[in-house]
């Protein structure tokens, strides 16, 4: 029964970290501009990211018979880096004037 | 004042143990000495490069915060599958100017970190002072009342933790 | 019912991978190229975990870790060259 219930819970995380990483991706293709583009990968990826490691955290504890945690740490890292990579990389962006689809509204720095 | 000098980052310290307890993934008595020694040991001799020390006025508030950006950001991502799989001439990306009133380096790098990682939104800069984040909205049709989201939900909360 | 899921999720991982990819050749902008790179790692660390699963071997983890790790500082060390190299006004 617990199997079952593991293996039930191991099963959707995967499919789902693989659905967000996979979004990520695809929003990373298709979106018009850099801007846009970037909201992807930070989110939806880092999202998939820990569903994906925390299925291998379940996994591995339940075969392994104990308590094995430390995926987390990978999870922990993706969470307090993701924000600051997605902040230089979209600072560089900005100081070398990357074109916004003409759709973008409001540039506060121009007036 | 006593109690800083032998524990200057009470808050570091609890941090490095729980990183090395997980690195070692047992918990054997060997490996929660040394992770005590160390976490004791390494905010000590670093102290010097910490200019100065966040302050967490409640640790339940702060692990309240933590569980609603959990929340939001599953929240988030099932809005993100469908503004990214749906047709991108619907989408309205904006750039926002949100005035904040936080002083502290910590808590205003807490608010642009959470804002990143939250509904299609990025901070990509930080203005002088730390008066105003520059964010930019995947698709915000009323950048007012994104802003007023923004700081309700969690500007007031985090001003209430770390000041 | 895990052995059934993983080789889903292992090609939608490289479903993903390939789209990064298409992005990093694509461009147009070096930022674009950056980003690419970025989600490429994170995503490689889904597919080490993934097939770490497979394998049924925990040893994987330390590979994983390495790269998410390198993989943060390499990024950040491109965006700031970047923007020391060029600086507006």
């Amino acid at each position: 029964m617990m199997a079952t219930v593991i293996e039930f819970i191991v099963a959707a995380l995967l499919l789902a970290g693989a659905a967000f990483a996979l979004v990520g991706s695809i929003g990373l293709a298709r979106l018009p501009d850099f801007f846009q583009r970037l909201h992807g990968p930070t989110k939806a990826t880092t999202l998939g990211v820990g569903c994906t490691v925390l299925a291998s955290a379940f996994y591995f504890s339940w075969l392994e018979g104990g308590i094995s945690l430390h995926e987390l740490l990978i999870v922990m890292f993706l969470f307090i880096t993701a924000p600051v990579s997605a902040h230089t990389v979209a600072r560089a962006a900005l100081h070398r004037h990357v074109k916004t689809s003409s759709r973008t509204r409001g540039e506060p720095w121009k007036h | 004042m006593a109690a800083r000098s032998w524990l200057p980052h009470p808050n570091l310290t609890l941090f490095l143990f729980i990183v090395w307890v997980l690195l070692m993934n047992t918990l054997s008595v060997g490996v929660v000495l040394l992770g005590a020694l160390l976490a004791w040991w390494l905010p000590s001799i670093t102290r010097a490069f910490w200019p100065e020390v966040p302050h967490v006025n409640s640790g339940w508030k702060l692990f309240r915060f933590m569980l609603l950006v959990l929340g939001d950001i599953v929240h988030a991502n099932m809005v993100a599958f469908r503004l990214i799989l749906g047709p991108t001439r619907k989408l309205h990306p904006a750039w926002i100017e949100m005035p904040i009133d936080l002083d502290d380096p910590f808590a205003v790098t807490v608010l642009a970190s959470t804002i990143s990682l939250t509904p299609g939104t990025v901070t990509v800069e930080v203005g002088r002072g730390h008066h105003k984040l520059l964010i930019h909205a995947l698709n915000a049709e009323d950048p007012d009342a994104l802003v007023a989201h923004l700081k309700a939900r969690y500007e007031t909360r985090i001003k209430e933790i770390f000041e | 019912m895990i052995a059934a899921v993983i080789p889903v999720a292992l090609a939608m991982m490289s479903l993903a991978l390939l789209l990064n990819l298409f992005r990093l050749l694509r461009g147009p902008e070096i930022t674009d190229r950056i980003l690419a790179l970025d989600t490429m790692y994170i995503n490689s660390i889904a597919l080490i975990v993934l097939y770490g699963i497979q394998q049924g071997s925990d040893l994987i983890f330390e590979a994983a870790m390495l790269i998410a790790v390198m993989g943060f500082l390499g990024t950040v060390a491109v965006a700031k060259y970047l923007l020391r190299g060029d600086i507006i006004e």
